[in-house]
């Protein structure tokens, strides 16, 4: 191999290199100016505010300005908050959320494949099921405040009522959609009915849980802030709630900046998770098939 | 070797509800019978109902009417002796080529070590040892129906049933794999006699250069309307043997048989669409 290759680069002409070398400058190019122009957005865009703030356009009082929510998170990163350090309350309001996610998924990919495969199952509870999704949950986080307190479990408890619906639905679909030949080879191998679903119907169905995983993680976020937001003695939502108590614009701007950071990140690692998980697939699968 | 047949359907009818509530007769009243060893090629028009013979005679579904026999015994369930090609794709594109060739005889309980030797050994006869790493999706469609037959034959099945299984593959590929699967089938006799073969079609060409015996279906509802010996010499060369003067007299013979019966399933698709 090493020797083709460089009996290859020594024959060919130096145009194709140049060639090859030209497309990837453009390439490069136009990445770095996809970058420039999103740079270019983010500073108009904060720009424009501050100077409308600075100026009186808007009330900066109501609306707030770029510099005072940008004090106002370095205030909390060096002197911490009221309610403790910062790294604390983003702490709190992770583990809330995480608990809430992991039981949330685990509980709706079980029931979804478990009534995704016997029919009898999905027959009764299908009705009840569709009851408990039509009603709005997040209205469920004041019941959770009263049953389980201020603590980090009534916030766990919205961030599952808010992640199971989305993860068994998906489960239950991709358990049900399963390709008939798949089922039918696995069985004709000699597949029982326990290794048709641990080896087929699951890995088959976890494009579709994987889907829910992401708008999931997102719903878990939002059930641990809004229980916060509602009652707490720790996490962002509870800064979220305190700053607006002391009519402190900048601070809900402030906690809502790192709250979407934070998304950002978890958001990453689960792209990064998902890739090393699906290495089976085509690489254009997404918007493939 | 015993004489019992390795299939026998007497009177197998199978009736299907469809999603619009009528009642569909798939199979009517079917008598066939296959002797071990034997490769028998089902030819019939499109949607005929051979593949629900298939089915039925695989264990996936159960006759509405009369009896099916494997080896004498009535079918109950999925049989450990059938093996099943399917038309579409069926590998498991989450496994390697490997792990799938593996997975019926660890679907068996054979142990890890075992059945990686046995799949190996079937991913050479069927020239893909050295893509053993790769997902179906790499592959060809002629590499993953190759991944499919080594499958199906690891579990050295006495019964291999086949559901169009070369239609989705061009011409080319198509000639290359009957070759294969000719050769693969020669290579089961040393175990325990030849696997017995049904291999369904709509390929005539395909039929008579495979089997001992062809046999004509009826238009939907299915059952058997003539049976042909095709007594070409084996081994074959499904390229060579179409162009010897027996196959064309067979192929006419037959055709005057199949024709009819695709006419009239063309005449109903047209007097459905009026």
């Amino acid at each position: 191999m090493p020797l083709e290759t460089a009996s290859a680069v020594a024959g060919k002409p130096p145009a194709v290199t140049t060639r090859t070398e030209a497309r990837e400058r453009a390439a490069r190019n136009r990445k770095l100016g996809v970058y420039g122009a999103r740079g270019v957005v983010l500073v108009a865009f904060l720009g424009l505010w501050e100077v409308c703030a600075r100026t009186d356009v808007i009330d900066p009082f109501n609306f707030s300005q770029p510099s005072k929510i940008w004090d106002q998170i370095w205030q909390w990163i060096t002197h911490g908050t009221a309610q403790g350090s910062l790294g604390e309350q983003i702490g709190y309001t992770l583990y809330e959320a995480l608990t809430g996610w992991v039981i949330g998924v685990i509980g709706g990919v079980l029931l979804g494949i478990a009534l995704g495969r016997i029919r009898f199952l999905a027959d009764v509870f299908g009705p009840y099921i569709k009851v408990l999704n039509a009603i709005p949950r997040i209205v469920l986080a004041p019941i959770f405040l009263i049953w389980f307190g201020l603590g980090p479990a009534s916030k766990v408890a919205s961030a599952v009522v808010l992640v199971f619906f989305p993860v068994f639905f998906n489960a239950f679909q991709g358990a049900r959609e399963v390709d008939r030949n798949l089922v039918a080879n696995a069985r004709i191998l000699g597949a029982d009915n326990r290794k048709v679903t641990l080896q087929v119907v699951i890995p088959a169905a976890t494009t579709w849980i994987f889907t829910s995983l992401h708008v999931s993680f997102g719903f878990a976020l939002i059930g641990a802030i809004v229980g916060e937001y509602i009652g707490a003695t720790k996490g962002l939502g509870l800064l979220v709630a305190a700053a607006q108590g002391t009519f402190n614009a900048a601070g809900v701007y402030a906690a809502m900046t790192i709250l979407a950071v934070v998304a950002l990140l978890t958001e990453g690692l689960l792209t990064f998770a998902e890739k090393k998980l699906f290495r089976w697939k085509p690489a254009d699968a997404g918007d493939g098939r | 070797m015993s004489t019992t047949p390795a299939i026998e359907l007497t009177g197998a009818t199978k009736r299907f509800r469809t999603p619009s509530g009528a009642l569909h007769t798939a199979v009517r009243d079917l008598d066939l019978t296959v002797a071990q060893g034997e490769f028998v090629a089902v030819v019939g028009p499109t949607g005929c109902g051979k593949s629900t013979t298939l089915t039925l005679v695989s264990g996936l579904e159960e006759p509405t009417e009369g009896e099916v026999r494997v080896y004498g015994e009535p079918v109950s369930g999925i049989d450990p002796k059938v093996g099943f090609v399917f038309q579409q794709d069926a590998v498991f594109p989450w496994r390697t080529v490997l792990s799938n060739v593996m997975a019926g005889p660890r679907f068996r309980g054979v142990p890890a070590a075992e059945a990686k030797e046995r799949a190996r050994d079937w991913l050479g006869r069927v020239g893909l040892a050295a893509f053993e790493d790769r997902y179906p999706h790499q592959l060809s469609g002629g590499m993953r129906k190759r991944v499919a037959l080594a499958q199906t034959f690891v579990n050295d099945p006495a019964i291999l049933l086949m559901d169009e299984p070369f239609s989705a593959l061009d011409v080319q590929t198509r000639a290359l794999m009957s070759d294969q699967l000719l050769e693969l089938w020669a290579g089961t006799s040393s175990s325990r006699g030849a696997a017995s073969v049904v291999f369904v079609t709509h390929d005539l060409d395909e039929a008579i250069a495979l089997a001992d015996r062809v046999v004509v279906m009826t238009a939907g509802p299915a059952t058997v309307k003539e049976i042909f010996t095709v007594d070409l010499p084996r081994p074959r060369s499904v390229e060579a043997v179409r162009l010897e003067p027996r196959f064309v007299e067979l192929y006419r013979e037959i055709w005057a048989s199949l024709g009819e019966e695709v006419r009239i399933t063309r005449e109903r698709g047209a007097g459905r669409a009026a």
